[in-house]
């Protein structure tokens, strides 16, 4: 029987700590026998930025922060056959392949073989017809770019060749691609979007050799890569709540690892000498993250059935879960479509001391009112008031309307709108600008901000027409 | 008062939980934080409970599912997230502070089960000393 197969976790998102990779790569090293590290750095919107950063430079759209997340091991990976693996590569996995490559020559390492797992991106125009067809058939038919074309030419910008304003189109592989670079010998192995589970099962399958409807085995690793995927949440990061739920060293809490037997079953612990904390109810909340119908957790290569799961302490710091079962994956494939949809503005400003409450709701009824004035224009205005109601409120203003007037004395007020064009946003800064001189007494620390919305689609597509595509690079 | 009362607690007492988001669809986890309590999870947190909570938010549809191995309940809220992260026009755009409203949630406990809860060294949201 296969050793088991530790694999660790140094990333959870694009921007995740740099200084998580190190402990978890010196906690594989002790522990000897085989072992893969991780790096998950992709949310939804993470590849729609990363196509956009893609169009103004045609060597970036990859993980910006590569070099800091890599550099501090890479080298320990290379020399002690630690597979990484990372969706790193975003919207440019050749670039991001090339600069891993360049990477391990400035460290001094041997020359890795790097491989690239591509087939998710749906953006260019030859995967149109695909696309529009899975959209149609999702209820969401792609009609033209909401307010057209902005000021600066929109449609003149890449992401948009048809003018629909599509700037990213993904569809989530699976860890098949993975799997087949790694049996293949890659050292590294760079995808664009792939389902984050599937950045360990691909390991799983290429260490065990599991057989691709092995549905029990591959669910059971699907969900230690759950556990994985979002790094520190698993170990007592996001998971603080004084007097409650106590975190030891949070500042330096420590990234997890999964210790996967040959059956896919997982105990969870986390990399040596570091902060937080692994227990029963640190593994159930990230088990639950993110998830809908217990009974099945939808995913590329299988659907994973977490209803009568257990999760057990079986030693300090060390949290098996067991009783996953598996059911046949799914025929089609998710696909995330996003699009321009205009622009999202934003602005601010406090009041404080006596009476600052009352100053506050009173710039917000100035502004209402002044927003309303032109209803052509108009468009949601959502106000909040931070300290008072705000996170927990709703754009229509239900709760804010509901919050008795109080008497806070450390207030800041926040709008929002989104707008079909720059022009249309900008005037609300314009307005909360003024307030400084036209509003009440004492506002002060206005910031405004402007933005391009990306709306987000999610459709279906046949897996057939999608496949993985494995390419070492030369 | 008399010890054998029930108890009025916040949910945050008795459990704990988290928010994640998919596109304009949250889900909330509570879980138990003794299997004794899990009952009055079940009884009490219930889908008109949760949805009464989030009633600004006007979500289209609250399903619960129950996961009695994990003493745990998983709430999915559809279109509770004004849009979802990248349409939303709250700060908050993926709702990721939830979970924290619906831990206020009034939670009564049978005096016997209060060795099972989690209660703060000093009263919730005064500071000590």
């Amino acid at each position: 029987m296969s050793p088991s197969l530790l694999v660790g976790c140094a990333a959870g998102f694009s921007g995740d700590r740099t200084d998580a990779a190190r402990p978890v790569v010196d906690t594989l090293l002790a522990r000897g026998g085989p072992a893969c590290l991780i790096f998950e750095t992709l949310a939804e919107r993470t590849l729609a930025l990363a196509q956009l950063a893609r169009a103004v430079n045609p060597d970036a759209g990859y993980e910006p922060l590569l070099d800091e997340m890599l550099r501090p091991v890479l080298a320990d990976c290379l020399a002690h056959g630690i597979p990484v693996v990372g969706n790193f590569g975003a919207a440019n996995p050749r670039a991001a392949a090339r600069r891993v490559l360049a990477l391990a020559a400035e460290v001094g390492a041997r020359r890795p073989r790097v491989a690239v797992v591509e087939g998710d991106d749906l953006s260019a125009p030859g995967h149109r017809a695909l696309l529009l067809q899975a959209l149609r058939e999702a209820g969401t038919p792609l009609g033209p770019a909401r307010g057209g074309p902005a000021p600066g030419g929109a449609a003149a910008r890449p992401g948009g060749p048809d003018g629909d304003g599509i700037a990213s189109a993904n569809a989530y592989l699976g860890a098949e691609g993975i799997a087949r670079a790694l049996r293949a010998g890659a050292d590294v192995v760079v995808t664009g979007r792939v389902a984050d589970p599937s950045l360990t099962v691909g390991p799983a399958l290429a260490h065990f050799g599991w057989a691709d409807d092995d549905w029990d085995r591959l669910a059971r690793a699907t969900m230690a890569g759950h556990l994985l995927e979002c790094g520190a949440q698993v170990s007592g990061g996001y998971y603080a709540d004084p007097g409650f739920k106590d975190v030891p060293d949070l500042a330096h809490v420590g990234f997890p690892i999964a210790e996967i037997d040959a059956d896919g079953g997982c105990v969870v612990f986390k990399a040596d000498a570091t902060g937080g904390r692994v227990d029963e109810h640190t593994v159930k909340e990230q088990l639950l993250y993110e998830l809908h119908d217990p009974a099945a957790y939808l995913t590329p290569d299988v659907v994973a059935d977490i209803s009568a799961a257990t999760v057990e302490q079986v030693g300090p710091g060390r949290v098996r879960l067991a009783g996953v079962r598996g059911h046949p994956r799914p025929a089609s494939l998710k696909a995330l479509v996003f699009r321009r949809t205009g622009w999202l503005a934003e602005g601010e400003i406090s009041y404080a001391g006596p009476g600052a409450e009352a100053r506050a709701r009173l710039a917000a009824r100035v502004l209402r009112e002044r927003w309303g004035e032109r209803p052509d224009e108009a468009g949601t205005l959502r106000l909040d008031l931070l300290g008072v109601c705000s996170v927990f409120g709703d754009d229509a203003g239900r709760a804010l309307a509901a919050s008795p007037a109080g008497d806070a004395r450390d207030v800041r007020l926040r709008v929002a709108t989104r707008q079909p064009t720059r022009a249309a946003a900008e005037r609300l800064a314009r307005e909360v600008t003024a307030l400084y001189t036209c509003g009440p007494a004492g506002g002060g620390g206005v910031r405004t901000a402007l933005r391009e919305r990306l709306g987000s689609l999610a459709c279906l597509v046949p897996r057939g027409q999608v496949p993985a595509r494995v390419e070492f690079l030369s | 008062m008399s010890l054998d009362l029930p108890l009025t607690v916040p949910l945050r007492w008795a459990a704990h939980g988290r928010t994640g988001d998919k596109g304009n669809r949250a889900n909330i986890s509570v879980i138990a934080w003794h299997p004794a309590l899990y009952p009055l999870l079940l009884e009490q947190v219930s889908e008109a409970a949760v949805a009464r909570c989030f009633a600004a938010r006007q979500p289209s549809r609250v399903t619960r599912h129950a996961l009695p191995t994990l003493h745990a309940l998983n709430f999915v809220l559809d279109e509770v997230l004004d849009g979802g992260v990248n349409d939303a026009l709250n700060l908050d755009s993926h709702g990721k502070t939830l979970a924290f409203a619906l831990l206020d949630l009034p939670l009564q406990v049978p005096a016997d089960l209060r060795a099972c809860l989690k209660i703060p060294p000093a009263p919730a949201g005064v500071p000590s000393g």
